[in-house]
């Protein structure tokens, strides 16, 4: 039996608006969430700019217990937890109370880059010092790499499968992806799906030294992410947590859940390194082939997409990833889809890009609008050759009309996902 | 300190240190020497590790292994934490 898979709740904490409300706020005006980060300077990083959502202690403490802060060091689970008990409860879902039992036809898959810097960093000094006995029993799972869905599964009550996926920048699309596919085998009835990172310079540091990311301006934070733009010279890095709830559209209507959009499409896949593919560059083909496997299970022709979340991060990657969906849609200049890059906003959020992205993808389909893409006045050249500059909005575009919008996130290890959203009517 | 205030004054710190791994208030409200950390008052045994950390701190005093071992109770954990006072000094 084939199950059609909904969105039924959204979560976010992003770099420029924590909460669904902030969040779409700052999407319609345009607000970047990039800063300058003193302590890069400090630590004469080449880039000094960086998007870090700023939780208030009043906010945290309305999501954990005093007890569970009191160990709580990984900044990634925390974003993770606020995220999916966000989205969890949008979805119109309690969580389990500690009597009763597990809900087991609900479950998680929720990723991470690395989500959690700081209790590694601690453990480290302490063990250094010879202190390992004062260590306490939380550092296991703060630094296992299925910390957050063990924390989310054991705050929601989640009685089916908990686990946390990991592919570099496309882990919180492939979250999707992989919890898609789950309710569509009749697996599970809902699925978490999502993904969270943590922030810092011990994070960045490995990207800092490759030079992948944005030096020039340091001064000038709100310039530096600038996808699809002739001056792109690299990555903001970035942080935080996005989480959907996706559900069979049996049980959603059930409930009579409230629908923000339907799943149609799905496929991860690598380029496997080979060809022009690398640890760090993707073979095109292998990325052409992964947005026609998502076509192909949603079902559509690929004339229907009528709009494009693009990965997008600041780097000549934006001229390739261009270059990919024209070929692989076989559409370009006027009859190209609109396309936009949400790192234009909030930097590139590694593991949680992409489950960021699709909250925000989720939130303009649900909402007949579309974001700007920002920094991009002079829309790189060998871009403008391929598709028309008028695709990638400059402003806001209210009452659009948007029935399907694809997204791609791909990451390191020549990996990519591939996800169709259609209009919920 | 006569040795009743002493231990009154342990009890009540003991009772300070506990009280935030303790989900149910009611059971805190009657907290007694038999009673038993994890059968009585559900505390997640990971967290023994903790509150013996905790006890360490507050009390500036090592607990070994083998006395953390049978710290299960409020009575043995105050006869312990007592006998390590009395040790230091």
């Amino acid at each position: 039996m084939i199950n059609r898979v909904v969105i039924t709740g959204l979560g976010v904490v992003a770099p420029n608006g924590i909460g669904l409300n902030a969040f779409e706020h700052a999407m319609k005006q345009g607000q970047t969430g990039i800063a300058f980060y003193e302590k890069l300077k400090e630590l004469n990083f080449g880039c000094q700019v960086a998007g870090v959502p700023k939780l208030e202690d009043d906010l945290i403490k309305n999501y954990f217990s005093a007890l569970t802060l009191k160990f709580l060091k990984s900044s990634g689970i925390m974003f993770g937890c606020i995220a999916g008990m966000d989205a969890w409860k949008d979805a119109g879902l309690e969580p389990k109370l500690q009597q009763e039992s597990p809900d087991w036809d609900s479950g998680t898959i929720f990723g991470t880059g690395l989500s959690g810097i700081e209790p590694i960093i601690y453990a480290h000094n302490m063990v250094d010092e010879g202190k390992t006995r004062r260590l306490g029993s939380s550092i296991v799972e703060q630094t296992m790499a299925s910390g957050p869905s063990a924390y989310l599964g054991g705050i929601l009550g989640l009685g089916n499968q908990v686990t946390t996926n990991s592919s570099a920048c496309s882990t919180g699309a492939e979250a999707i992806a992989m919890a898609f596919e789950r309710i569509k085998d009749g697996k599970a009835k809902r699925m978490l799906a999502g993904s969270c990172d943590s922030y810092g310079p011990y994070i960045w540091a490995g990207f800092d030294a490759m030079r992948v990311l944005n030096r020039n301006s340091n001064g000038n934070p709100q310039f530096a992410s600038r996808p699809m733009s002739a001056s792109a010279s690299g990555f903001v890095p970035g942080a935080g947590a996005g989480a959907l709830v996706l559900e069979n559209l049996e049980s959603a209507i059930s409930r009579g859940a409230r629908i923000y959009a339907e799943i149609i499409g799905a496929a991860t896949n690598s380029g496997g390194q080979r060809n022009e593919g690398t640890m760090t560059a993707p073979n095109p083909i292998g990325v052409q082939r992964c947005i026609h496997d998502a076509l192909k299970v949603s079902g559509v022709n690929s004339c229907q997409i009528d709009a494009i979340s693009g990965h997008l991060t600041s780097t000549m990657g934006d001229v390739l990833e261009i270059s990919n969906w024209v070929k692989a849609l076989d559409r370009e200049g006027t009859s190209f889809p609109f396309i936009n890059a949400p790192k234009s906003m909030i930097g590139h959020c590694l593991g949680a890009a992409g489950s960021i992205e699709c909250v925000a993808l989720v939130l303009q389909l649900f909402k007949n609008f579309f974001h700007p893409s920002l920094n991009c006045e002079d829309v790189h050249p060998q871009i403008a050759e391929k598709i028309d500059p008028a695709k990638i909005p400059q402003q806001v575009i209210y009452h659009t009309d948007f029935e399907i919008i694809a997204k791609s996130s791909f990451g390191f290890g020549d990996v990519n996902c591939c996800l169709i959203f259609k209009k919920w009517n | 300190m006569t040795e009743q205030i002493i231990q009154k004054d342990i009890h009540d710190k003991l009772k300070i240190i506990i009280k935030p791994y303790v989900n149910d208030e009611n059971v805190m409200e009657q907290l007694h020497e038999e009673t038993d950390f994890i059968k009585d008052l559900n505390i997640n045994s990971a967290h023994l590790v903790d509150i013996i950390l905790d006890i360490e701190e507050v009390f500036d005093i090592e607990i070994d292994d083998e006395s953390a071992e049978k710290m299960l109770t409020v009575k043995e954990a105050i006869r312990i934490i007592n006998e390590k006072i009395t040790d230091r000094k």
